[in-house]
């Protein structure tokens, strides 16, 4: 255990080094990540105003709130392992990684948080800007805000669990951007990144419901947004816990047979 | 004339290449239906709750769509292609043998590379835009598919300078395919009707990153909603940006210095 703390510690150092070498990338990178929620804030500002000023159980103010937490909340949980492996395994680089004494999926946790601690003040000045443009409303409750942090903590290691074993894929194919696009689709409308679930056609909540995916980004939203009750929230964390377990004992599996049929290309 | 020969010759010299590996055709079909499905549900979802986005009706805004399918498919066919070749070349050196050929290097390097599967965007986009306009019932008049034509031409003319100001940025920057980047990210939000942005985000997408004359101008021209100050504008901007793109040009191959020779 203190041994993993140690590794911890050092890969956080170099992370945050070479992070800080790629301010440039960062800030292409949040453009492209205030700009998504943006988009669908104003699209959906634009259908509230031509009903009036509400769709369903929000108006233009909680749109803007939705999607000023999401982006936040995706800033928590987001990856971009799949686009990494595929790099790693063509070029072999995956080699190196293999040969140290520790599992390669730390290294990976340690950069993802480290970027994230970089870029956090800019996603919340564009969070703040993004504030005071659309003006929203909030409703807070209590032991809801509480909620949040579990949930949120939750969902980030479901979400890293869930594309870092994505990202395996590459082991057997090569193209995996189609695989990528399936999944974006996915998250698209079953996460509640192009609208609120609750606006949703009913047989596409009921699959939201059924899948991951949503218990990665919309759920903490709508818990912290004080739109889930209690008993809800609870059974919430519930699923995401057995989500957790199970993609742990899958990430195994797929990452034991992968390290078996990868063969170095190019190392 | 010669330049479409040359623009021919291009073309075919990328088709050789793919067409080696025809599997790619597939993995692209299926990519572009995927994302014109994800596009389509998505206004499905959104349609809906309303009859009326921005000014805009369902089938309108479909045929925005189609016309974003259009422009953005010819800009990953060859822009996009060119220009990042354009800023590979300009930092190992390699852009020394386009100035060794005896043809406008502007000429060459706009053109040099082709990706002949973004093709299928452009067919998606005609099809989608025929099915839209099918729906709208709207009689298509000669004079509104004349200033379809032009706005479209004048909306290419815009991407083409603006993709081109970016990639000489190169000469001076040298590591700038992040710039490109950007306007990726930014031309998603030529999805929609620029009607519906607030001011500020309006005027960046019209003249910072010009999405809105690329797509949204052509597609008023469809649906009737063009006037004849944004087809002036249009063209007065294209030119403009045209000939700007041009003097970056010259100034950054003034710079150049060739790094590998």
């Amino acid at each position: 255990m203190r041994g993993l703390v140690e590794l911890y510690v050092q890969q956080f150092k170099t992370s945050l080094a070479s992070m800080l070498q790629y301010r440039a990338a960062l800030v292409i990178w949040l453009i492209g990540h205030v700009l998504d929620p943006l988009i669908y804030l104003v699209v959906w500002s634009a259908v509230s105003r031509s009903r009036g000023g509400s769709v369903g159980a929000y108006g233009t103010a909680e749109f803007a709130a939705y999607f000023i937490v999401l982006m936040l909340v995706n800033h928590a949980t987001y990856t971009w392992i799949m686009y990494e492996y595929e790099y790693r395994v063509r070029h072999g680089t995956l080699s190196f990684a293999l040969l140290r004494p520790v599992h390669p999926i730390h290294s990976d946790i340690a950069d993802n948080i480290s970027s994230k601690v970089v870029t956090l003040p800019l996603i919340l000045a564009a969070a703040a800007v993004l504030a005071l443009v659309f003006r929203p409303v909030f409703h807070p409750v209590p032991w809801a805000v509480a909620a949040f942090a579990p949930a949120l903590l939750l969902a980030f290691v479901l979400r890293f669990l869930m594309e870092w074993m994505l990202a395996l894929a590459a082991f057997w194919t090569t193209r995996v951007s189609a695989i990528n696009q399936a999944y974006f689709i996915a998250m698209l409308f079953l996460s509640g990144q192009m609208a609120p679930l609750a606006l949703l056609p009913r047989p596409l909540q009921l699959i939201a419901d059924a899948l991951p995916f949503r218990w990665t980004t919309s759920f903490p939203v709508e818990l912290l947004l004080g739109r889930v009750d209690f008993p809800l929230a609870l059974a919430g964390i519930g699923v995401q816990i057995a989500w957790l377990l199970l993609f742990l004992v899958l990430l195994r599996l797929v990452w034991r047979a992968g390290v078996r049929v990868y063969s170095a290309v190019g190392a | 004339m010669r330049y479409l020969r040359l623009l021919w010759t291009f073309f075919r010299v990328g088709a050789m290449g793919e067409l080696a590996y025809r599997a790619n055709f597939f993995v692209q079909l299926l990519e572009s239906l995927l994302e014109l499905g994800t596009a389509i549900a998505g206004l499905a979802v959104i349609f809906t709750y309303t009859e009326n986005l921005g000014g805009w009706k369902p089938d309108e805004v479909l045929a925005l769509l189609g016309v974003f399918f259009l422009v953005g498919g010819a800009i990953r066919f060859m822009i996009q292609p060119s220009m990042e070749q354009l800023i590979e070349s300009v930092r190992d050196g390699t852009l020394d043998f386009t100035f060794a050929k005896p043809e406008s290097a502007q000429v060459l390097v706009s053109m040099q590379r082709v990706d002949i599967w973004k093709l299928i965007d452009v067919g998606l986009g005609i099809g989608v835009l025929a099915v839209a306009l099918g729906r709208l019932g709207a009689h298509v008049s000669t004079a509104q598919a004349l200033t379809f034509a032009a706005t479209l031409l004048a909306g290419g003319v815009i991407a083409y300078s603006f993709w081109m100001i970016l990639a000489t940025s190169a000469f001076w920057f040298v590591r700038v395919e992040n710039i490109l980047m950007i306007f990726q990210s930014m031309y998603e939000a030529g999805r929609w009707p620029v009607s519906i942005y607030p001011g500020w985000l309006r005027v960046a997408l019209t003249f910072i990153v010009p999405v809105a004359f690329a797509v949204t101008v052509p597609a008023e021209a469809l649906a009737g909603k063009l006037t004849w100050r944004t087809l002036i504008g249009a063209w007065a901007f294209a030119a403009g940006l045209f000939i700007l793109a041009h003097l970056f040009w010259r100034a950054g191959t003034r710079r150049y210095s060739g790094a590998s020779a």
